[in-house]
């Protein structure tokens, strides 16, 4: 029997077991939106195309599946692609269907005709035009398996209108042959033992570890592994989660965990870039030696050998010289690890770490993370620690980027991987609260949070409809310093104190704005409302604003200068 | 501008991709989003109409090349690369050459373009087309004898490599 291609499309997506689709419809894409109705899939309709695409990104990064979206041709396509590029920098599976102008019309300047094929180009992992019906099946089914597979990432599937009509016999390849394509999921196992050696004879080892160890689900495997040999672990913004800052058994108490560092770099804690910069054997896993990390490059963890693992060989020795490169996927290296020391005699690991951990335990005191704590004006991190406090272990947080962002980073401690949702490499404002949006449709019954700033929330709030409409109860903290803070921030120290166009005055009464959309606000402007507010805010049912009106000029520190090594950290 | 020892860093590739539409892109703009170098690129199918090969010339020290190694092999449509130097291999490149050849220089152009088993493979009253075929050192050699006596036009293909035979 024949089918459409717009019944392929369903039949497809039934084969990826797709539950949810974020979209919004235009001509090109019509002929899917009007055969929705025979399928069993839900559909989120957005208010923008760029919130369709980090919904679909938050929903991929809370629950490791692949996420979906469904857009028109021309505006609609262009749309995503600020989504699409974010997804790409943190390697997430996502796929976005565009619609597309007949293919007789391509290149036509046709309406609403967009090479958005070419414009992705660069920022997809791959990406695809569909010329013909017979090809339909096939190109869906290597769009998902490229997006989950090896370093996962955005994979885009261009749809002309007149292929959507076609018609073709359905089939589903079995066996996909992507001759170009083979990704390296398993680590050598000599490399594994020279590592391990290495390991074995450290004195000074650290554990650097990315949103890799998250991506690959290895997070117990890597936690093993730490804990074995009681190396301490730092990880990346992307990374949080990926290890426990505090173990279980504390939950409820002030201790971290004991090998916890910390995420390391720009905002990193001290404790944790003084141990990188220290360490005789760093072992890097799933992280890719990025600037906000590493700092001066000359300068990054100078006495160490460095291992690093990792599945796309592009990273490995791309910024920084690794003597021991292990390409392979996080979790069969840590797999592999954990056996190699099985079979060795390990000794007394914990004498053997005592003076590296109390050296370590040393610089945690010296600076700790700290903020002068006030009675009269709220402090943004103080919002933040008790966001914690009222939601650990249980929630999934969200972020927008700027000092929200950070603050989030350094004063959540995350316990499970997949509960922090960030954009990491391309710092896009207006992530968070659409992400935040496509977790709670995964998980309709946990805690969402989307931690703001009064500058990012305004990138996307017209997601706001979409949350309420579907009843999906996301709060929104925003950290309202009325500022463009982390600009203002580079403003005083680097800029003198000129806060050109950073200043925010202006913005809505967001109290109202909740109240305009249907859902529900609160503000805080004295240290005492913050635990109330946030309580009231957990109690409600609906999406939620929380304004926190906070100390304006607050900073995020450490810092350590863009371009300087991750030693020269300005403290407060 | 050419560095002194752009030679030494010069790397001849070889890169096997699928026969696809905008392959060819996704390859180029590697190289311009990444800021690397192109110094020529040819492409042609292979015996295999699937295939298609690309002989591209880079210019960049072992690490850089190291990465558009490893850049290249991740595009999906990207089958094999390979790094011909320090490897054993043949390259050639062809190039039209238009001359000026009026009745005084017409017998040093034809022996010129003999010297360097060269064609002719068009005439008019005021010039010669010249095909010629070699390596790099041979057609900058042709080529800079005919300067001296006025080139009009060059076009040159890039380079095409293949490994040599084993022995
Ligand atoms: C889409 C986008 N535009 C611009 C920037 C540059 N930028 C980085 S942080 C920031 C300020 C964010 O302000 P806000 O959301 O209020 O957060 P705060 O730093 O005040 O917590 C800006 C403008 C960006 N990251 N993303
Ligand atoms: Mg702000």
């Amino acid at each position: 029997m024949k089918l459409t291609g717009a019944q392929i499309f369903f039949e497809c997506l039934k084969k990826e077991d797709v539950k949810v689709i974020f979209g919004y419809p235009g001509g090109a894409v019509l002929d899917i939106y009007h055969e929705m109705r025979n399928h069993d899939i839900r559909h989120i309709l957005v208010r923008h195309e760029q919130g369709a695409t980090h919904m679909a990104d938050g929903y991929a990064r809370a629950t490791g599946k692949v996420g979906v979206c469904l857009v028109t041709s021309g505006p609609g396509a262009t749309n995503t692609v600020t989504g699409i590029a974010t997804a790409y920098m943190d390697s997430i599976p996502i796929v976005v269907f565009t619609g597309q102008v007949p293919t007789p019309l391509i290149g036509n300047d046709a309406f609403q005709e967009v090479d958005i094929v070419g414009i992705t180009r660069p920022c997809t992992k791959h990406n695809y035009l569909v010329k013909d019906v017979r090809d339909l099946a096939r190109i869906i089914a290597e769009a998902f398996y490229l997006a989950r597979s090896g370093r996962p990432g955005p994979v885009l599937v261009d749809l002309p209108k007149d292929v959507i009509q076609g018609e073709t016999e359905f089939r589903y390849p079995k066996k996909l042959n992507l001759r170009g394509y083979k990704p390296n999921l398993e680590a050598h196992p000599k490399q594994i033992e020279r590592a391990g050696k290495a390991i074995l004879s450290a004195k000074r080892p650290v554990i650097y570890a990315g949103g890799g160890v998250i991506s690959s689900s290895a997070s117990s495997l890597l936690h093993e592994l730490a804990t074995m040999l009681q190396i301490p672990v730092t990880t990346t913004l992307m990374g949080l989660g990926g290890f426990p800052a505090v173990l279980e058994k504390d939950q409820g108490t002030q201790e971290l965990h004991p090998l916890w560092l910390g995420m390391l770099g720009m905002h990193g804690t001290f404790r944790a870039n003084m141990a990188v910069s220290n360490c005789d054997v760093l072992i890097a896993i799933g992280a890719r030696f990025d600037d906000r990390v590493t700092g001066k490059l000359s300068e990054f963890a100078p006495k160490a050998k460095i291992i690093h693992v990792d599945v796309d060989p592009t990273s490995i020795s791309k910024n920084v010289p690794v003597h021991i490169p292990i390409v392979g996927d996080c979790k069969d290296a840590l797999k592999k690890f954990i056996e190699f020391f099985k079979s060795e005699k390990l000794g007394d690991i914990a004498k053997k770490r005592d003076s590296w951990l109390s050296r370590i335990n040393e610089w945690k005191k010296t600076y700790p993370l700290a903020y002068e704590e006030r009675n009269d004006v709220i402090k943004p991190q103080f919002v933040v620690e008790k966001i914690y406090e009222l939601t650990r272990g249980k929630a999934i947080i969200s972020t927008e980027v700027g000092q929200n962002q950070m603050w989030v980073a350094q004063y959540y401690h995350f316990t499970k991987p997949r509960t922090l949702l960030t954009s990491g490499g391309l710092g896009t404002m207006g992530y968070g609260f659409p992400a935040a949006i496509g977790a709670q449709v995964a998980f309709p019954d946990k805690i969402v949070f989307d931690v703001a700033g009064d500058g990012s929330i305004q990138m996307n709030i017209q997601e706001m409809t979409t949350a309420v409409t579907n009843n999906l109860p996301v709060k929104i903290a925003i950290l309202n310093n009325s500022y463009l803070g982390m600009v203002r921030q580079w403003q005083e120290l680097f800029y003198e104190r000129n806060y050109c166009a950073t200043c925010l005055s202006g913005s809505p009464d967001f109290v109202k704005l909740a109240e305009a959309y249907g859902a529900v606000g609160f503000r805080a402007t004295k240290p005492d409302e913050v635990e109330p507010i946030i309580k009231k805010a957990l109690e409600t049912d609906k999406p939620v604003i929380m304004d926190f009106v906070v100390e304006p000029e607050e900073g995020v520190y450490p810092m350590v200068p863009a371009g300087k090594a991750i030693t020269e950290m300005l403290l407060v | 501008m050419k560095k002194k020892n752009d030679k030494d860093l010069r790397h001849t590739l070889g890169i096997l991709v699928e026969n696809q539409p905008g392959v060819l892109s996704r390859v180029a703009g590697l190289f311009s989003g990444r800021g690397f170098n192109i110094e020529s690129l040819t492409v042609a199918e292979t015996a295999d109409p699937n295939i298609s090969r690309i002989t591209l010339v880079t210019i960049g020290d072992e690490r850089i090349v190291e990465q558009i190694v490893k850049q290249l092999n991740k595009l999906i449509n990207v089958i094999k690369v390979i790094d011909f130097t320090s490897t054993d291999f043949v390259n050639r490149e062809m190039a039209l050459i238009k001359v000026k050849a009026d009745a005084e220089t017409r017998a040093e152009v034809l022996r010129i373009s003999d010297i360097f088993r060269g064609k002719v493979v068009d005439v008019s009253p005021h010039s010669y087309t010249i095909e010629v075929t070699g390596n790099e050192d041979k057609i900058g050699a042709i080529m800079n004898l005919l300067k001296q006596i006025g080139i009009i036009e060059v076009v040159r293909t890039g380079k095409a490599a293949i490994s040599r035979g084993k022995k």
